[in-house]
């Protein structure tokens, strides 16, 4: 009987080393495309620096922002990533909160998109500053009736709960890459060494961690629909035709949705098919990840529905110009694009099974990332050239925004450091959770520590 | 009709009230607190002189507690620029029936704030407000108003509302993040996209909050009322400017506005009723500081040119 049971232990004790060793394989993964790849976003980042500090030192004027259209692509950047981010508390909280267990596989990706998000969206508002330099005011001089500080409060906030809620569920894998990653640098092992917190694992520990977790992810919640709602409110505050809205809030977190969900279906479609983790992203996550895509593109619509048919069927003075410029006018292409192509489209395919296929599916989710990054292009600009009073004495370049090089070259920068950020991370940390992988499978507690 | 002496003509100018009244008040209170510590009983000279003091007594002082003060009253700090001038709440209005388009406020504001041409403090603007009615020029300033978007939303409160109206930028504290010029109904703000024109000339010249210049690169700029002027006693540099006798100024506590081109004094109250005034975007609930006199007797042709955009 002993011996059956030793024996058992043993198989599974084997199997749980083939899972580590499974889901590490991409740390120890070498060959030149790796290097290339990062040389490559490395040059990305590189110009957009160059384009950065000549923006410095000429002034905003780099761009194609004028008195009239003075917020433009860094502004559509910065909401478009604060979007994106919130994915992370959509799969990790709310679904995991609703005993989702599906999700598992894509906890970390989703939560590393929102960190990197995160950091690149705060670096992009820093770009749009006329004076960098004079960050510090806003600690000093801060007053709280600013949408903006209020958005600075909750951004960094999100961002701190976002890192531990990367951060503590690694904890178990980091002890495991303690034992196992001896072949690497000294540096490497000495970071899973500190990092670890001295994890064994005990029933104490497990508490802990999981009671830690189950509070963050109920105070992430809020703070998450916090971020895009305050971020919704730079525009609903103001005065101004297309944002003087009152669902400004609810319309901008569920366009969040759509994009994060989007967004985690292209990466977890890259870490798939490049790592080869077909067991663990399989099929079934694709068809889940696009029930919910047009769950939360069906929640967006019905909010565009409400944003755009009812002032244009009212026609009100002032707003009327606006509306007009997207249905019929200056930005109708871009308008139609983006609302048929973005997402209309997308839903009545997806509802069609096949086109829940991985493939197909990863390449639905690229239009609809491209088309909430115009939309929210067309949320920013349009509103601003199209102002109370009439657009005079100025020369005739104000009366259009055309992003220059300098701006689209920085903005791809941003993208380029979101990819850098997520690449790294997944050279040296299991994206797909380790520990929870092997609990959910049912391997024992003393397997996954004594092993 | 009930208050049967107004003429305009008897009244006090504008500025000879604003200019040796509230001078004089100050000196005697400034002077006094200058002078109080330095001269000792043995010192006074014995010969008085009378003053009016900020209470409307008249009291005797020995010269020798009297000193000189410099008639320019400019601060000595910019922060005493955020506080606005006691007793005081400034108006604007713009008599749109007489407005010719000659653009010297425009052109005087521009050189004065030390603007690039594609800035406007002050932009004169073709209206048409609808399809069949005749155009008419509207110079457009910032409105100071009392319920100003722009300073709501400044998160650094580098633009602020003072006592006598005036919203202003202190460009020395401005991040640059543009929230202002998106939050602003009437875009009457600037900003400085580039170094500033004549950046390098006026390097060396100390910031000015109530004048705002030199102006600086990455900041925003807008309309000040010439404040620096109203300290002075003096009337904005547009009002001044203008050949036509478009612009009324003064303070709304003393229910007189002075013309800027004929230097005639009214009443606020019966200019604004009698001509049916009225300020931009009512709506809106800015509540701006500058009124409208109708567009009345307008000669432009209608077939102008729709620069509405």
């Amino acid at each position: 009987m002993t011996d059956l049971y030793r024996k058992e232990i043993e198989i599974k004790k084997e199997q749980f080393q083939d899972l580590v060793s499974d889901l590490n394989s991409p740390l120890n993964r070498t060959g030149s495309s790796f290097k290339i790849w990062i040389g490559f976003l490395l040059l990305l980042i590189a110009m957009a620096g160059f384009m950065y500090v000549r923006q410095l030192q000429q002034g905003l004027g780099t761009t194609d922002m004028r008195d009239i259209a003075s917020w433009g692509l860094y502004i559509s950047d910065f909401v478009f990533l604060i979007a994106v981010s919130l994915v992370g508390s959509l799969i990790t909280a709310i679904l995991k909160l609703s005993n989702v267990k599906w999700v598992t596989p894509l906890t970390r990706i989703s939560e590393i998109i929102a960190v990197a998000a995160l950091i690149a969206a705060l670096l992009i508002i820093v770009v749009d500053m006329g004076r960098p330099d004079r960050l510090w005011h806003i600690f000093v001089h801060g007053r709280l009736q600013s949408p903006i500080v209020w958005d600075i409060l909750v951004v960094n906030t999100y961002l701190v709960i976002s890192i531990l809620l990367l951060y503590i569920p690694l904890i178990p894998d980091l002890a495991l890459l303690r034992k196992t990653m001896g072949h690497k640098p000294k540096w490497q092992q000495k970071m899973y060494k500190i990092l670890s917190l001295g994890w064994q694992g005990t029933e104490e520990q497990l508490r802990i961690m999981n009671l830690s977790l189950t509070a963050l992810m109920v105070i992430i919640i809020p703070v998450a629909l916090s971020i895009h709602t305050v971020t919704s409110w730079l525009f609903a505050s103001t005065l101004r035709p297309g944002w003087d809205s009152t669902i400004f809030g609810p319309y901008f977190v569920s366009g969040a949705f759509m994009v994060g969900a989007a967004t985690v279906i292209v990466t977890m479609y890259v870490i798939m098919t490049n790592y080869n983790f077909k067991a663990y992203i399989t099929d079934k996550h694709f068809d889940l990840m696009g029930k919910l895509l047009v769950l939360t593109s069906l929640v967006y619509l019905y909010f565009n529905l409400n944003e755009f048919m009812v002032p244009a069927y009212k026609m009100k003075s002032g707003e009327s110009a606006h509306i007009l410029g997207l249905l019929v006018g200056e930005y109708s292409v871009l308008f139609w694009s983006v609302q048929i192509l973005g997402m209309i489209l997308p839903i009545l395919l997806m509802i069609i099974k096949p086109f829940r296929k991985p493939k197909p599916l990863m390449i639905i989710s690229v239009v609809v990332i491209i088309g909430a990054f115009l939309k929210r292009f067309l949320i920013v600009t349009p509103t601003l050239l199209h102002p109370f009073l009439p657009v005079q004495n100025y020369p005739e370049s104000y009366h259009h925004y055309n992003p220059t090089f300098s701006e689209i070259m920085i903005t791809v920068g941003s993208f380029a450091g979101i990819m850098l950020i997520i690449s790294l991370f997944i050279k040296l940390f299991p994206i797909i959770p380790v520990y929870e992988t092997a609990h959910e499978k049912g391997f024992p507690n003393e397997i996954i520590n004594n092993s | 009709m009930e208050d049967q002496d107004y003429s305009p003509k008897s009244r006090r100018r504008f500025l000879q009230k604003f200019g040796s009244l509230g001078l004089g008040t100050l000196a005697v209170s400034a002077g006094l607190s200058e002078s109080c510590t330095n001269p000792t009983k043995d010192q006074e000279s014995g010969k008085k002189i009378t003053l009016l003091n900020s209470k409307n007594e008249l009291v005797e002082v020995d010269s020798a507690y009297i000193s000189n003060l410099n008639k320019n009253l400019a601060p000595n700090h910019n922060s005493e620029s955020r506080k606005g001038l006691p007793g005081k709440k400034f108006v604007l209005i713009v008599d749109l029936a007489k407005c010719k388009n000659a653009r010297k406020c425009m052109d005087k504001c521009q050189a004065v704030h030390q603007l690039r041409p594609d800035q406007h403090h002050l932009n004169v603007l073709l209206m048409k407000d609808s399809e069949h009615t005749a155009p008419y020029y509207m110079p457009k300033h910032c409105q100071h108003c009392d319920n100003p978007p722009c300073v709501k939303v400044c998160p650094v409160d580098a633009t602020f509302k003072r006592s006598d109206g005036i919203v202003l930028i202190d460009n020395e504290r401005c991040i640059g993040c543009r929230f202002c010029i998106a939050a602003c109904p009437y875009s009457a703000r600037s900003f400085n996209w580039f170094e500033p024109k004549d950046a390098e000339k006026y390097k060396d010249v100390a910031y000015d909050i109530e004048k705002n210049v030199p102006q600086k690169k990455g900041t925003v700029t807008k309309c000040t009322f010439s404040a620096d002027c109203l300290r002075d006693g003096k009337l904005p540099y547009c009002v001044s400017a203008c050949p036509n006798g478009v612009y009324y100024f003064g303070n709304e506590y003393e229910d007189a506005v002075t013309n800027g081109t004929s230097g005639e004094t009214v009443s606020l109250s019966e200019l604004l009723a009698q001509n049916s005034a009225y300020r931009l975007m009512e709506d809106l609930g800015t509540a701006p500081s500058v009124y409208y006199l109708p567009p009345k007797d307008r000669t432009l042709i209608p077939e102008i040119e729709d620069t509405h955009s």
